[in-house]
C-alpha cells in the first residue's frame, strides 16, 4: 500500500517553510512508522524543504511511503548548484546576508540531509533546477 | 505498610519530583510567557544554546528547552517539529506576531527572560541536571 504526499514550496517564503516537513510527520506518526525513522525524515526533509525556500524560485516536494521505504524526491527551479561536492561541505553555503541573520544558512543543510537519509542522491543543472532523492527504510 | 510497598511508593514519588515541567521553570526562574500557554506542561528533559537553525535540528534532543535570540517564527516549526519542550528567548527579545500565532496554533511555549544566554543557561544547567 502505497501513500503520496504532494507540496509546492515558494522560493522565499519564510513563513511557510516547515509546512511540508510538518504534515509529513503528522501522516508518518499516523502510520504508525518507526519513531526513529520518522524523526531522521524530519530533520532530513526540513532541511531541504529550507533549501528550496532559502536558494531557488520554487519547488514541489513528493513523499511516498512504501510499506519499508519512505522515498522523498524534492525538485526545484533556481540557479541550481554549481559543485554539488563542495556544496556538501560542512559550513559551505550560498545563502544571502539576510537569511543568515534568521540563523539559516550555516551550510549545515545538505551534511544533515546525508547524515539522516539512508540514501541520498542530488543532481543539479546550473541554471535550471535541482533534483535531491532521499530514501529512509524501515 | 510493609517494607516493599514503602519503597516503591518512595520510588514513585521520587521519580514524579524528577520530571520538570515548563510551567515550573517559569515559577523558579521568573519567565515570561509570551505564547503557547497550552504546553505549560510539557516536560523538560534537557537544554539546548544556539541560533543557528541547522544546528538545532542536526543536535538538540526531544524535550530540550531552546534557548536562543532567534525571534521568527521558524523557531517554533522546529521546536514543534523535534518536540522540544519550549523556545526561550534571551536579552529582553519579544517574539514577532506570527511567532505568537504559530506558538499558540501548536501549543509550544515561548517564554522570555531579561538575562542573557550565558546566565540563563548556567541557570537552566543547574536546575534542569540537578534534578536529574
Amino acid at each position: 500500500m502505497t501513500t503520496e504526499l504532494k507540496f509546492n514550496i515558494e522560493g522565499g517564503d519564510f513563513d511557510k517553510a516547515g509546512i511540508a516537513s510538518s504534515a509529513t510527520k503528522k501522516v508518518l506518526k499516523q502510520l504508525s512508522i518507526d519513531p526513529k525513522v520518522v524523526k531522521r525524515m524530519v530533520v532530513a526533509l526540513y532541511e531541504g524543504e529550507v533549501n528550496i525556500v532559502a536558494h531557488t524560485y520554487r519547488g514541489e516536494i513528493t513523499v511516498s511511503v512504501t510499506d519499508h521505504r519512505i522515498l522523498a524526491i524534492l525538485k526545484d527551479e533556481g540557479p541550481g548548484i554549481a559543485n554539488i561536492k563542495r556544496a556538501m561541505l560542512e559550513g559551505f553555503s550560498t545563502a544571502s546576508p539576510k537569511v543568515r541573520q534568521m540563523g539559516f544558512g550555516a551550510g549545515m543543510g545538505l551534511p544533515n540531509m546525508k547524515k539522516n537519509a539512508d540514501h541520498l542522491h542530488v543532481e543539479s543543472t546550473p541554471g535550471v533546477g535541482t533534483i535531491v532523492t532521499m530514501t529512509f527504510d524501515f | 505498610m510493609n517494607e516493599a510497598v514503602k519503597n516503591d511508593f518512595k520510588q514513585h514519588v521520587t521519580k514524579e519530583e524528577d520530571e520538570m515541567k515548563v510551567s515550573e521553570l517559569v515559577k523558579e526562574l521568573n519567565l515570561v510567557v509570551f505564547s503557547g500557554g497550552e504546553g505549560l506542561n510539557r516536560e523538560i528533559t534537557g537544554g539546548y544554546v544556539s541560533d543557528l537553525l541547522s544546528d538545532v535540528m542536526g543536535n538538540a534532543t526531544e524535550g530540550d528547552v531552546w534557548v536562543t535570540l532567534q525571534t521568527h517564527r521558524n523557531v517554533v516549526a522546529i521546536a514543534s517539529l523535534k518536540e522540544l519542550a519550549c523556545v526561550l528567548l534571551v536579552s529582553s527579545l519579544q517574539p514577532e506576531q506570527n511567532t505568537i500565532d504559530v506558538s499558540n496554533e501548536v501549543g509550544n511555549p515561548v517564554l522570555g527572560t531579561s538575562m542573557s544566554t550565558f546566565e540563563i543557561a548556567g541557570l537552566l544547567y543547574q536546575k534542569i541536571k540537578g534534578v536529574q
